[in-house]
């Protein structure tokens, strides 16, 4: 069975707290067994009270006793059996979910590239807080539910069995109905979760982009849409809510009649002088509480399953394929900035080739400038370099040694890189500026942000370099944001550059500053520059010029003028146009 | 408040109908410990097999009644709850759909989706709770109390006893965990936001080789989380144990107290069961009471969520012409000045200009200098705070909302589509859009290959045009606009993502799309407005040079320094 090998798997992570998990096992047998024996002694203890002038004080006192100490202990088995359970599913929680998110920096960046985010994430928060609710703690109170059940019955075979029996035969009908309610919610909370979800997907278009929608005075068309679903939503929401709101009354029902059938037969039994009158009361607090479980564990096999999905993600980014091991030949590896391409050949998928037979060969202190169009694959070329994705044949020589030879973070740490979407975390700046040189002193942060022309507007933040950047830098403009990742590089001071060029949303200032900054970060160091301003690509060594993902011309600004190819094409089609 | 009682007010039945069943059923079940009673007393007792069938036709009838009753209830509250969160949602829909951009722009659009999803489905619940169980639950628990004050007054001390105690421990317990509660969701969103950064970052981060300490980061938040976590989580274990100690210990007092009762003939063995059933429904009411106080303090500020935007009126009211005059300027700004609701600082100041039917209106200048903000007034998304503006001749305020909206085709910054089609996408501001005027505005827009590379009109987006480039969607943007065939054209540095060779051929079809069709293109790129009919130079919201591009160059000294610094020649 498929969810035993999950929840067996499952298991193997709560290996190292194996001690909680027996614990949590005993303590459950030991308070719920006692908890179950107390309507018993309750039962003999009533047997003392029977009439005027007829009650034993000295069995009474004796039985209050036994009582109370059945409590205490039940009590404190049961709190210890959710305190061992806690344990157990918090600390394998954690373990889990270190391993999901460890494996988020082993994959190749093919994987990140290839999955939505958004459902990542789901799994790493949502999936893993699910497998926390519904098998670890679900774990325990189907336990508790079992125990209850067979503990009921054995308690009631004690003190008469055909009674016993005659619960045992109406049981089936009390699982039948809860686990026929639990079929129909299960359907309808899965349509009554999709139609949410499409619901919530359509109001974050629609309240999002709310402007455009006025813009285009499209109001009344959005709110159609939008009661469309809202209707369907409500006639599933209305079943589901309906179905779920069965189980109770439902179980409660056959139990009230179980109930009724017990006082029955039992009080004639009474009569008739099998039990007493203590035992028909025992008798009757197990018909009113040997349903319940059943009622219980119905509800938490919902959750087991849905936490048996979503442990199924879970593994399945658990065992998504690494990236194959560095080979560990070259680690410390300092490059003077020379690199050579030898007949690179690669693609992202077999059905589009991409870059068939590539050579170039870059000198220390070259500039490399990649132009194109729109979407011409600009980013495939850093991608190799960086050696994100890997070749799929040919070669990258740095300084001569190829770049497969070398550790990727020796690879990795020879290179600067500036991307137009600037990536920054969620701390102070001083933080974000030394991420690369976490020792780094103070004098050396701020001498970098000085040298990216990020000083000045740091300096007039009101907590300076201590400022803490909201989310995704959000408290900082797009050029502001870009400073700052030069800075970052500007502290490291690598032998080679990949800069991206921003093309919208930075005000001149700023960009004077951006290209000023990358012209001083790039003396004397080999880069290579996505490039959108002519001056930059006219004073480039070398221009690659992309094209539907495949480098279609190389050279200088005046030999691809010269060819009258593709780039001259586009160089014309810029100034053309102006009169 | 009044406009979620409307709301309310369509379920007035259910309202009404559900507690009453959900009442009748509860006098039911009360009555259940006292038929038991007598069927002990009466029929063991005095040996009276009649009786005890009586009274087992009784248990058997109280329960039919009582699981109808509850169906009732339930199906009441389900149609009411669900119907009540429909309607609501509805009519906020339809009420931010009548705010200004100012309004939005103060709640937040994350805000309102929260508002719509969350907030709206804890009333819900809370709905259907109320139905479910607000009567109930108190009606058991004063019921069974009665009930045992009735079999006798001196036991009752006991229910007087443990009702606070039993209250005091779900008190201390529940609220305490809370507020854990809630610090462990932040802490949770703290994970999330490093798992967020990290799928962002991943090339960041491989580039500076800093997995490690991306980890390390990432344990010591899940960390924190697994401690609050195991630490509520111990804190409510204690409730069950808590409970069931006062309940057994109310019990054993029963059996005492009632064992000395019973010796002096005041109580019968019976009255005693009955008194301990009566008990344990006491206890368990008030966990279910508790739950619900703590659904109802959520709900309470859903609803006061809710009602805030409700509150909210819109700031602008429409005119009624529909029509303007033809032979005026199309545009035209008189001592316009505009300050951001929220904002001392003036945004625009003292804009006169006019813009000829037919001219292509260049817009330039740094950020903040106010351009995407000038051509926000256009549409009247916000008011002017002096001055006017008119389109052919008459103030915008003159105009129904549609009417003026719809002489515009608007591509903002940000190329958003929705998800469906891409023919759904084009035909957003003119639904029976012909095929040719969907292929004009297309090869117009240079959106021509994106149709072929996704095969066609039909073809899927995915929400916020997720599987197209940046370059892609908004040249679909462009092409979307162009489709509500407007008069004048707004492009708000919509060419950002296009290169140059685009941007080109998208500038040239356009200056032959259409007669008589205005253009204004807002830009930082000096190279997109150099060819225009008229040039506005922006600085600091303030006009700083008007005219072409060569009278700019000799005479205004923000043109030159910006076609100087984007190497522009003259």
């Amino acid at each position: 069975m498929k969810g035993f090998q999950i929840l067996k798997r499952l298991l193997g992570y709560s290996k190292k707290y194996t001690g909680f998990l027996v614990g949590g096992i005993v303590s459950t047998i030991i308070g719920v067994g006692v908890s179950l024996y107390i309507p018993i002694l309750i039962g003999e203890a009533i047997d003392f009270i029977l009439g005027p002038n007829d009650v034993n004080f000295a069995g009474l006192s004796r039985y209050m006793i036994y009582i109370a100490g059945a409590t205490v202990m039940s009590a404190i088995f049961q709190w210890l059996m959710n305190y061992c359970m806690n344990q157990v599913a918090f600390r394998t929680v954690f373990e889990l979910r270190n391993a999901a998110f460890g494996k988020l920096g082993a994959v190749p960046l093919k994987y990140i590239d290839n999955h939505p985010h958004g459902n990542v994430i789901n799994t790493v928060i949502n999936d893993i807080e699910q497998i926390s609710d519904g098998l670890l703690q679900g774990f325990i109170q189907l336990f508790s539910g079992v125990m209850t059940i067979v503990g009921t019955l054995v308690l009631m075979l004690m003190i008469n069995w055909w009674m016993t029996a005659i619960v045992v035969v109406l049981t089936p009908l009390t699982i039948f109905v809860a686990g026929f309610i639990a079929k129909g919610i299960a359907v309808k909370f899965r349509e009554q979760s999709n139609l949410r979800g499409e619901l919530g997907g359509l109001l974050k278009e629609m309240l999002t982009h709310q402007k455009l929608v006025r813009a285009f005075a499209y109001e009344s068309r959005a709110q159609e849409k939008f009661e469309d679903v809202n209707e369907r939503l409500r006639s599933v929401g209305k079943l589901a809510q309906f179905y779920s709101a069965l189980t109770n009354p439902c179980t409660r029902f056959v139990n009230s009649i179980i109930y009724a059938i017990v006082g029955i037969t039992g009080a004639i039994s009474v009569i008739n002088g099998a039990f007493s009158i203590g035992m028909l009361s025992s008798l009757l607090t197990f018909a009113n509480q040997y349903s319940k479980p059943f009622n219980e564990i119905s509800g938490v096999i919902a959750e087991f399953q849905a936490a048996l999905a979503s442990a199924e993600r879970v593994f399945a980014l658990i065992d998504a394929k690494e990236e194959p091991a560095d080979k560990q030949l070259l680690e410390t590896f300092r490059a003077d900035g020379a690199i050579s391409f030898e007949h690179l050949k690669f693609s992202y998928s077999a059905r589009n080739p991409l870059i068939e037979d590539f050579s170039l060969s870059v000198q220390p202190g070259q500039t490399v400038a990649i132009v194109g169009p729109t979407g011409s694959g600009k980013s495939t070329l850093i991608n190799l370099l960086m050696r994100f994705y890997d070749v799929d044949a040919g070669r990258i020589i740095v300084d001569g040694v190829r770049h497969t030879d070398l550790t990727r973070q020796a690879l990795r740490s020879q290179f600067g890189m500036v991307l137009q979407e600037t990536w920054l975390f969620k701390g102070t700046i001083r933080e974000n500026i030394a991420y690369g040189k976490p020792g780094a002193t103070m004098g050396e942060i701020i001498q970098a942000a000085k040298s990216a022309y990020a000083h000045h507007f740091v300096a007039q933040l009101p907590h300076g370099y201590d400022t803490v950047l909201a989310e995704d830098g959000g408290n900082l403009s797009q050029g502001q944001k870009q400073l700052l990742a030069i800075a970052r590089v500007m502290l490291v001071q690598p032998p080679m550059l990949i800069l991206d060029e921003a093309t919208s949303n930075i005000d001149t200032l700023t960009e004077v500053r951006i290209q000023k900054a990358f012209a001083k970060m790039m003396e004397g160091k080999t880069s290579f520059i996505v490039a959108h301003r002519l001056s930059t690509i006219k004073s480039a060594d070398i221009i690659l010029v992309l094209d539907g993902g495949q480098i279609v011309e190389q050279g200088t600004h005046d030999e691809l003028l010269n060819a009258h190819g593709f780039y001259a094409n586009l160089y014309e089609s810029q100034f053309a146009v102006v009169g | 408040m009044s406009e979620i009682n409307t709301c309310l007010k369509q379920f007035k039945r259910q309202l009404i109908v559900g507690p009453l069943f959900k009442w009748l059923e509860a006098i039911l079940e009360l009555f259940v410990p006292l038929v038991m009673a007598s069927m002990i007393d009466l029929g063991i007792r005095g040996e009276n097999t009649r009786h005890i069938y009586e009274m087992g036709a009784i248990l058997v009838g109280l329960s039919v009644f009582g699981l109808i009753f509850a169906l009732l209830c339930q199906y009441a509250a389900a149609v009411a709850s669900t119907g009540f969160s429909r309607t609501l949602r509805s009519r906020l829909f339809e009420h931010i759909g009548k705010l200004g951009y100012e309004e939005l722009d103060h709640i937040g659009s994350n805000s309102l989706i929260t508002r719509m999803t969350n907030d709206v489905n804890q009333a819900e619940t809370a709905l259907a709770m109320f139905i479910r169980l607000a009567v109930r639950a108190p009606f058991i628990i004063i019921g069974a109390a009665v009930m045992a004050l009735l079999i006798d007054r001196t036991m009752s001390v006991i229910f007087v006893v443990i009702i606070p105690l039993v209250s005091l421990v779900l008190y201390l317990v529940m609220w305490r965990a809370v507020p854990y509660y809630n610090q462990r969701q932040r802490k949770l969103d703290t994970v999330s936001l490093i798992t967020k950064e990290n799928l962002e970052g991943s090339r960041v981060i491989r580039a500076f080789s800093k997995n490690e300490a991306e980890r390390e980061r990432f344990e010591q938040s899940a960390g924190e989380v697994q401690k609050i976590a195991t630490h509520v989580g111990n804190l409510s274990a204690i409730l069950n144990p808590a409970i069931f100690t006062i309940l057994n210990g109310a019990i054993l007092a029963i059996l005492w107290f009632g064992g000395v009762q019973v010796n002096v003939g005041g109580l019968t063995q019976g009255q005693i069961i009955a008194l301990v059933s009566y008990t344990t429904q006491i206890s368990l009411m008030l966990i279910v009471l508790a739950n619900l106080i703590i659904i109802f303090t959520r709900a309470s500020a859903s609803i006061k969520r809710l009602a805030e935007i409700f509150n909210i009126k819109p700031a602008m009211t429409e005119g009624t012409l529909l029509e303007g005059n033809a032979e005026s300027p199309k545009i035209e700004f008189r001592d316009v000045q505009f300050k951001y609701p929220a904002s001392e600082e003036v945004a625009l100041d003292s804009l006169n200009f006019k813009v000829a039917s037919g001219m292509t209106f260049g817009i330039i200048g740094g950020t903040g200098a106010g351009k995407s903000t000038l051509v926000n007034l256009l549409p009247r998304f916000y008011d002017v705070t002096s001055g006017e503006i008119l389109i052919d001749g008459v103030n915008v305020k003159e105009y129904a909302f549609t009417a003026l909206r719809k002489k515009f085709g608007i591509v903002a910054q940000q190329a958003v589509l929705f998800e469906g089609t891409i023919h759904e996408n084009l035909t957003m501001a003119n639904e029976n859009a012909t095929l040719e005027e969907l292929e004009r505005a297309i090869a117009a827009a240079q959106a021509r290959n994106v149709i072929e590379a996704k095969e066609g009109m039909d073809a899927l987006l995915e929400q916020g045009g997720r599987n197209l480039s940046g370059g892609q969607r908004q040249r679909l943007t462009i092409a979307r606009a162009l489709v509500g065939n407007p008069e004048i054209l707004i492009l708000d540095d919509a060419s950002s993502a296009l290169d140059y060779a685009t941007d080109a051929a998208l500038r040239s079809a356009l200056a032959h799309y259409k007669e008589g069709l205005t253009v204004c293109i807002v830009s930082q790129r000096a190279n997109s407005v150099k060819h225009a009919d008229l040039i506005l130079v922006l600085d600091e919201g303030q006009v700083a040079g008007l005219g072409t591009h060569e009278s700019l160059l000799a005479s205004c000294s923000i043109y030159q320094e910006i076609c100087e610094s984007q190497g522009v020649a003259s």
